[in-house]
């Protein structure tokens, strides 16, 4: 090393050296704690993973090894999570639409949107659960049963459709935060060139922003569908069942899921020391259902940017 | 001949700053003006009035008259998208769609009710021919756009610009961006289209004003300093700031 001998000169040296080792460590950490949350699931929950327990409806005592099974659980998830995707996308990116192309930028109204948007991030998830329940399920569902003359409750109770439109609540400012961002990162020269031949703002929209935006929009959903497919607090009081025999078959049928699944082997079980296997490897499954997910929206991100490079 | 685009005294604020000062001024038809004068001199700015682009800027403010074949343009009952379909723009930077080369002018033509196949490919073969890119890109109509390369690029944003038959084709240093070679095509090119076309061009290039255009008009801050036919202003202008800067003594 040139000039060791100068101390500024190993002054700034120590403090570089000490600028690698903090950095590096704390992605060390990072590292070692995914690598230990994942080996732990692991280890513990494939033995009890099985063809049978991710493709059979488990019987009432699903604490017990020989029962234990997950197939209406990874069912429930799989559409709570869907149904989530088709409400919260359409909404969240006309609003964000609106917000970034139509909304006077400066304007207190847009300011108000925008900080609703961002405290609406900040709510804890449960409160969402409240409000899915006093909202969706007691004034909106009972209100339909009251419209529709039902002898019973039919929409007045949990469901996957209230448990599902909760969790696109949720989720919403992740959306339109995402579509917004890849709304301002259109170069402004296509905007222009657009323009300047003739077409009208909405016709730019349609026809060069919006399909331009495509990959941005979808990794807002990829997010959405990541915080949405652990989360269990919205669902607890708006859908999710402790155990149903029947897998469900209408949106006003409430359902089973991993996540609250989990909660309840966890917490409710008999016999701790035999359920964890089980609990464990509903997680693992719980952990394989969310990135399936995932790489299935990537997958679709990866396909859209390729042919927006290479359009025909 | 009734001049193609007239102003008579055209102020343009942005804000509080006066970017074109009482600009009046009569460009020909079929003839190429070429606009030059230092950077912020209000050149692009005036250029932006003659296809309104300058609404998408807020606090602009606009006073004074400005005629495209004859009609006022600056009233807010006028019909913009018309206006567009009639005076076409060339951006300094390339801007092709993300989509193919086909594609690109397909669009331009269906926001104007162009989308019969036949006429479409119709319209694609000539806009090509007419900005001469059709011999280097017809195998190849249904690829992407963003693999020709910059000059390219340019000759197919004239192409689409030039597909729904323009009167006037503005552009703003077309070939500020490109490689002595392709900036040369870009010029034939103008020369070309020079015969169906009425053309307004910015440049920074005072060699490219002298080979291409007919008339040059030299802005300075935001004045409309002298105005007329090329080799009178280049070889003995009139007033001493034209010369002191086509003869590269400032700007």
């Amino acid at each position: 090393m040139t000039g060791g001998s100068d101390p500024g000169v190993r002054g700034r040296d120590v403090a570089s050296l000490a600028g690698v080792a903090l950095t590096g460590f704390a992605t060390a950490l990072l590292l070692v704690l995914l690598v230990a949350i994942l080996g732990v699931v692991a280890v513990q929950g494939l033995p009890a993973l099985s063809w049978r327990f991710i493709t059979t409806i488990p019987r009432r005592d699903f604490f017990d090894a020989e029962s234990a099974a997950v197939l209406p659980m990874i069912i429930g998830t799989t559409v709570r999570v869907l149904l989530m995707t088709v409400f919260v996308m359409p909404v969240g990116v006309i609003t964000a639409v609106y917000l970034s192309e139509y909304a006077r930028a400066g304007s207190r109204y847009t300011q108000a949107v925008r900080a609703a948007v961002a405290n609406l991030a900040g709510v804890p998830s449960i409160v969402f659960g409240l409000f899915g329940l006093g909202f969706f399920i007691n004034f909106a569902g009972r209100g339909l049963d009251r419209w529709t003359g039902a002898p019973g409750p039919v929409w007045g109770q949990p469901s996957v459709l209230w448990a599902s439109l909760t969790l696109a609540v949720m989720t919403l400012p992740v959306v339109i935060v995402a579509t917004e961002e890849s709304l301002r990162s259109i170069p402004a020269g296509l905007r222009e060139a657009s323009l300047a031949l003739g077409a009208t703002k909405l016709q730019t929209l349609t026809g060069i922003v919006l399909p331009n935006a495509r990959p941005g929009i979808l990794t807002g959903g990829i997010l959405a569908i990541s915080r949405a497919a652990g989360e269990v607090a919205p669902i607890l009081f708006t859908g999710a069942a402790y155990y149903l025999a029947r897998l469900p078959g209408r949106l006003t049928d409430q359902f089973m899921d991993l996540g609250y699944h989990s909660y309840v082997l966890a917490t409710q079980s008999p016999n701790v020391g035999q359920t964890r296997p089980i609990l464990f490897a509903t997680v693992l499954v719980l952990l394989g259902l969310t990135f399936s997910l995932n790489a299935l929206a990537i997958i679709v991100r990866a396909r859209m940017r390729r042919s927006l490079r290479a359009a025909s | 001949m009734a001049p193609a685009i007239e102003t008579r005294d055209l102020t343009l604020h942005y804000g509080k700053i006066r970017a074109l000062d009482a600009v009046t001024l009569e460009i020909p038809e079929r003839r190429v003006t070429a606009f030059i004068g230092p950077s912020g001199c209000g050149k692009s700015t005036l250029l932006r009035c003659f296809n309104r682009m300058n609404d998408l800027i807020d606090g602009v403010r606009v006073s004074g008259s400005c005629r495209v074949s004859g009609e006022d343009i600056l009233g807010s009952g006028l019909d913009v998208i018309a206006l567009r379909k009639r005076v076409g723009m060339v951006f300094q930077k390339s801007n092709p769609f993300p989509r193919s080369i086909h594609g690109n002018i397909a669009y331009a033509l269906g926001l104007h009710g162009i989308r019969e196949r036949a006429a479409v490919d119709g319209a694609v073969e000539r806009s090509l021919r007419s900005a001469a890119l059709w011999d280097e890109v017809k195998d190849r109509l249904h690829e992407s756009a963003m693999r020709l390369s910059g000059g390219q690029q340019q000759r197919l944003c004239i192409a689409r610009a030039i597909a729904i038959q323009p009167r006037i084709l503005l552009m703003d240093e077309p070939a500020s961006a490109l490689d002595p070679v392709a900036t040369a095509r870009i010029e034939e090119l103008i020369l070309e289209l020079r015969r169906e076309y009425t053309l307004v061009i910015v440049t920074h290039n005072m060699q490219q004003a002298t080979r291409i255009s007919d008339f040059t008009a030299f802005f300075y801050l935001g004045k409309l300093i002298e105005h007329g036919p090329s080799a009178r202003v280049f070889t003995c202008p009139d007033r001493k700031e034209t010369e002191d800067y086509v003869t590269g003594r400032f700007g």
